[in-house]
């Protein structure tokens, strides 16, 4: 299915003022796969993915977005396809309440009354927030917030889901849940993020931007042990995989262990020190 | 700041009185609108030194606290709030219009006091109106009636993003005044000067946060229009409401009822 791919091609962009954010990048997202978008704070993250849904135009470059070249012509259906959840989800939840937010996509896509509700139904559901349909968003707590910013993308049925940092402000059980919610997506999942533990969950393409330009692009697993390049990028593998404070060891992730060589195989059961 | 705080975020209290079911949240929300706006107009447009005339308006608020059992001590702290602000437009009117207008038992009263009266009965009345107007149809529920009605779009939705980002709005100020609060030390970093870069920042705030909105908008397929999912119809009930309260308002707004009453009492004494 061509339709669900994301293609971008020697992307450049430079803010007004002449700052150069994106310098040039390309990279092909197939259909079904989950890929990690990683870099410093201003690395150009968050403006690669402002052009994925083509609220930026790239100044030189192409973005296709499943069979169509980002355009002007092509936007509706390009924002149909990808689904975009943004930071912070007070910016994306601005209807008066939950009900009313997850139904804007979907009513401006001028679908019926009926077919809308079953599909804020279905949204709620899968995210588990029946039960917050007709709150005001302002009275959701951050998890809350983050699950109907969620469902408000879902709504639109996109084949692909892009998420700006979608665990920040989260507790850890909330983090938990909203990771076990994405690992059960079948979307194409494009994640930027400081959250490496959670790309090590989701992800298993992992794309390193440093300074507006792919510093790599590669299977996550294999960044992560590349120490040099983390430390390039200006980023820390992810604390799993980094030695135990207490008894120095390291736990193999909980994912394609075969894929990872330690030097304690002998080590299955959970990590202890008594 | 504490106050100012408690006081807003009490603004959900009538979204949560909203919610409830009764006959009165039932009924369309455009109905209830264009009854209070009826009777706005009716209580406003009554004449300057109109005391005893006004009364019988109060019959309005009243039946509609009673059948949506609304509470009357919390209504009645949300018109004291907001009475400063009518207190001040009438209070000196009574300097300014010493002319005596009405004799009772051989005390004359001015002009001025009648009618700084009369704006403290108008002030009461108007905004338990508009009080009651969104404890019983929620603010969304009014925004949603003026864009039915042919309020511009523009307007309602100012209105609906006004309600949705005061509380963002009032979270990030507060912030920002801890965050000074935090840092001045006997009265410095307190001037008006810091107020002045204070607020600058809220505003660089409040202006990057639209653009995300908008964004955010924009990426859910927005076009100008809002849509709700809300069904709304216009039945029997409603014309009956409307109707009634109309010829009610008309009535009191006609006839000075006190007055009729009062020399009918005077007669039959006689």
């Amino acid at each position: 299915m061509s339709h669900h791919i994301v293609a971008v091609q020697d992307l450049h962009y430079a803010y007004a003022d002449g700052t150069p954010a994106v310098q040039g990048i390309s990279f092909r997202i197939e259909h079904g796969e989950s890929v990690a978008i990683v870099g410093a704070n201003g690395a150009g993250k968050s403006t690669l993915l402002l052009h994925l849904n083509g609220y930026l135009t790239p100044q030189r470059g192409t973005v296709q977005v499943g069979d169509c070249l980002l355009s002007k012509e092509t936007l509706p259906q390009a924002r149909r396809t990808v689904g975009m959840v943004f930071q912070d989800p007070d910016d994306q939840l601005f209807m008066p309440t939950v009900r009313d937010d997850v139904a804007f996509g979907p009513l401006n896509l001028g679908l019926a009354l009926d077919e809308v509700e079953d599909r804020v139904a279905a949204a709620l559901k899968r995210v588990d927030a029946e039960h917050l349909a007709d709150r005001p968003p302002y009275r959701l707590s951050g998890g809350e917030k983050r699950a109907v910013a969620i469902a408000s993308v879902l709504s639109m049925q996109p084949e692909i889901l892009v998420m700006d940092e979608p665990t920040t402000g989260l507790d850890p059980a909330a983090r938990r849940r909203l990771i076990d919610l994405l690992a059960s997506f079948h979307h194409t999942r494009i994640i930027a993020t400081h959250d490496l533990d959670l790309v090590l969950d989701l992800c298993t393409r992992t794309i390193v931007i440093h300074q507006g330009k792919i510093m790599a692009d590669r299977p996550t697993l294999e960044i992560f042990q590349d120490a040099e390049l983390l430390q390039r990028s200006h980023l820390e593998a992810p604390l799993r995989l980094q030695s135990c404070p207490v008894c120095s060891r390291t736990l193999p992730p909980p994912h394609e262990p075969e894929a990872h060589h330690h030097h304690h195989d002998d080590l299955v059961e959970p990590h202890c020190h008594d | 700041m504490a106050k100012i705080e408690s006081a807003f975020f009490d603004i959900g209290t009538l979204d949560r009185l909203a919610s409830r079911d009764n006959w009165l949240s039932r009924l369309d929300p455009r109905a209830k609108v264009v009854t209070t706006l009826l009777f706005v107009v009716m209580v406003v447009s009554s004449g300057k030194y109109e005391v005893s005339a006004l009364l019988p308006f109060f019959l309005f608020p009243f039946t509609l606290i009673a059948v949506a059992d609304l509470p009357l001590d919390y209504l009645l702290k949300k018109l004291l709030i907001a009475a400063p602000f009518a207190f001040f437009v009438g209070v000196f009117n009574p300097f300014f219009d010493p002319a005596p207008q009405l004799q009772l038992n051989g005390w004359a009263i001015s002009g001025g006091w009648l009618s700084f009266a009369s704006i403290m009965l108008r002030f009461t009345l108007t905004v338990s109106a508009a009080l009651i107007l969104i404890a019983t149809t929620s603010f969304t529920g009014v925004c949603l009636a003026l864009e039915k009605l042919g309020a511009p779009r523009v307007f309602v939705l100012q209105l609906l993003f006004l309600y949705r980002y005061l509380f963002v709005l009032i979270d990030e100020g507060t912030r920002l005044h801890r965050a000074q609060t935090l840092r001045s030390f006997n009265g410095k970093g307190r001037g008006l000067k810091v107020l002045g870069s204070l607020l600058g920042q809220l505003l660089l705030r409040t202006l990057d946060r639209a653009q995300r909105i908008h964004m955010a908008m924009l990426c859910r397929g927005f076009d100008g229009e809002v849509r709700m999912t809300r069904r709304l119809c216009i039945g029997v009930r409603e014309v009956v409401f409307v109707g009634g309260w109309g010829a009610t308002f008309l009535l009191f707004r006609s006839y000075n009822l006190p007055q009729t009453l009062g020399l009918l009492v005077e007669r039959l004494m006689r």
